[in-house]
């Protein structure tokens, strides 16, 4: 009885039990999240930056693939819930990865966890722990291959919505590798749910995954078309190591076509947004003056990304306390 | 339902007892705190008649909480406001019912994670005789014994009116 990951990740009252994917999620359930996140963010700004909701838990960030930003956003924010940390940073280099999957799985199951929070390169991989670990323990997905990557998503929907109030009109175009992102496939199902009118995607054609078209969003392959007077500019790093495949001709090509720079920048609304989850390439899909200049919210992502990181835990945390006192209740 | 007074006598009785109260402690430069909801609509009126020109923010005790392990976070959680210092700040809190007392608790402890206050005067618009832990209000509206299964819910911002409602749990 394997379960799409949007039934997985509800309870039967429809509240949030893990976190794997935007696909399935109801406008009022990620609205919920943002307005959870808002509260959140003023934590953030307090003397003492904790609160005690998840105290005597036990979170588990379980990191298959490398990340700095993802994982100490994490951190801090099952810190800032008060709840203990355990960082698991496992290689997939030397064992096949189902084996390491199953491995890892049990030992986890024995350290009596209540959270994992999973970084995979496979797509589908923090589905799999969800179906298979213990039903009590939820799990987070902070990224799986080309899938989805929802928390960061939802960081970029609380930094649209905190600098621009709402989606109702905006024009959002989500340039580079679209191909290989899951960001970009989180972030244009947010963007869809949410009611942004006018989603755009701009990269060059090798660089587009097939079936773009079902997520509702109009393509370019033309930067300087596709920018035009957008309120908001999600870059996407440009992964060096698809150079070596040959889906780009260089880096410097690729800057030249598809690079976010002043002049290219200007072609947007005077005061759009530039967005980008990190870690930036300068020189290589953003300018410099770009990335630290004044329409740039790129850090300010990095702080939002703890309080939605908090949001998420919390809501997740509450779905699986209501799901086992429906079950005991139903025994 | 005859039997629940009006808002506006007790917030007028109440105003003069915080009047009153400051002026013994020698308060001159209080900052009012409401709690999320009726403790904020019975914070703002009573200062916009006790002391307007002092700073007034909101708590959402909702990430303090004690029962977070049966219930869960509330659907919606509002951001807690406290637009001025706290550190040695003298804070009037401010609720509409005073039941068990854990959501004072929980409002204190969140209070002094922003600093800590000179001191911390609790106001109530009612106490409900129902209380587990040892707080008490300095500045009461009114003592009331409900009806056993019974609770009382303070409907507002305008009218601000006490209704009784059937305990849900």
């Amino acid at each position: 009885m394997s379960l799409t990951p949007h039934h997985l990740q509800l309870n039967q009252q429809g509240q949030l039990r893990h976190f794997l994917t935007i696909e399935g999620l109801s406008r009022e359930l990620l609205t919920e999240l943002l307005d959870t996140a808002d509260s959140f963010l003023e934590v953030g700004e307090r003397a003492v930056k904790k609160v005690p909701l998840l105290r005597g838990k036990t979170v588990c960030n379980v990191f298959f693939e490398n990340s700095t930003r993802t994982r100490t956003t994490f951190e801090l924010a099952a810190k800032r819930l008060s709840a203990d940390v355990l960082n698991l940073n496992i290689s997939t280099s030397s064992t096949s990865k189902g084996e390491t999957l199953y491995d890892t799985l049990q030992n986890l199951e024995a350290m009596a966890a209540d959270m994992f929070v999973v970084r995979h390169g496979d797509s589908g991989a923090a589905h799999f722990i969800a179906e298979r670990v213990c039903p009590d323990v939820a799990v987070i997905n902070a990224g799986d291959g080309n899938h989805a990557h929802p928390t960061q998503a939802m960081l970029d929907m609380l930094t649209i919505r905190r600098h621009r109030g709402d989606f109702e009109n905006l024009s959002v175009a989500i340039v580079g590798d679209i191909l290989h992102s899951r960001v970009a496939r989180s972030n244009m199902l947010a963007l869809k749910t949410l009611g942004c009118p006018d989603i755009r995607v701009i990269a060059p054609r090798t660089l587009l995954p097939e079936g773009i078209d079902q997520y509702g969003v109009r393509v370019f392959n033309d930067l300087r078309v596709g920018l035009r007077d957008v309120d908001v500019v999600i870059m996407l790093r440009l992964q060096k190591e698809r150079m070596q495949s040959g889906l780009l001709p260089s880096e410097s090509e690729f800057y030249r076509l598809y690079g976010l720079t002043r002049e290219t920048l200007a072609l947007a609304k005077p005061d759009a947004l530039v967005m980008h989850p990190g870690p930036i390439n300068r020189g290589v899909e953003i300018e410099s003056d770009v990335a630290d200049g004044p329409q740039s919210v790129i850090l300010k992502q990095v702080t939002y990304g703890i309080a939605v990181r908090m949001a998420v835990m919390s809501m997740a945390m509450t779905g699986q306390t209501t799901q086992r006192q429906l079950t005991q209740e139903a025994n | 339902m005859s039997t629940l007074p009006a808002v506006d006598g007790l917030l007028a009785d109440m105003a003069e007892q915080l009047r009153a109260h400051l002026n013994a402690r020698q308060i001159t430069d209080p900052a009012f705190v409401g709690i999320h909801t009726g403790g904020v609509w019975i914070a703002e009126a009573l200062h916009a008649k006790v002391a307007p020109e002092a700073p007034m923010g909101t708590l959402d005790i909702a990430f303090y909480r004690d029962d977070f392990e049966q219930h869960g976070l509330p659907q919606r959680v509002r951001p807690s406001e406290l637009p001025f210092t706290v550190d040695d700040r003298h804070i009037i809190l401010i609720d509409d019912v005073l039941m068990t007392g854990r959501t004072i608790r929980a409002a204190l402890n969140e209070l002094f994670d922003y600093g800590r206050p000179a001191s911390v005067t609790l106001v109530t618009l009612l106490d409900v005789d129902a209380r587990q832990l040892p707080i008490r209000a300095d500045i009461l509206g009114a003592s009331l014994a409900l009806p056993a299964g019974q609770r009382v819910k303070l409907t507002g911002p305008a009218p601000l009116q006490l209704t009784l409602t059937a305990a849900t749990n």
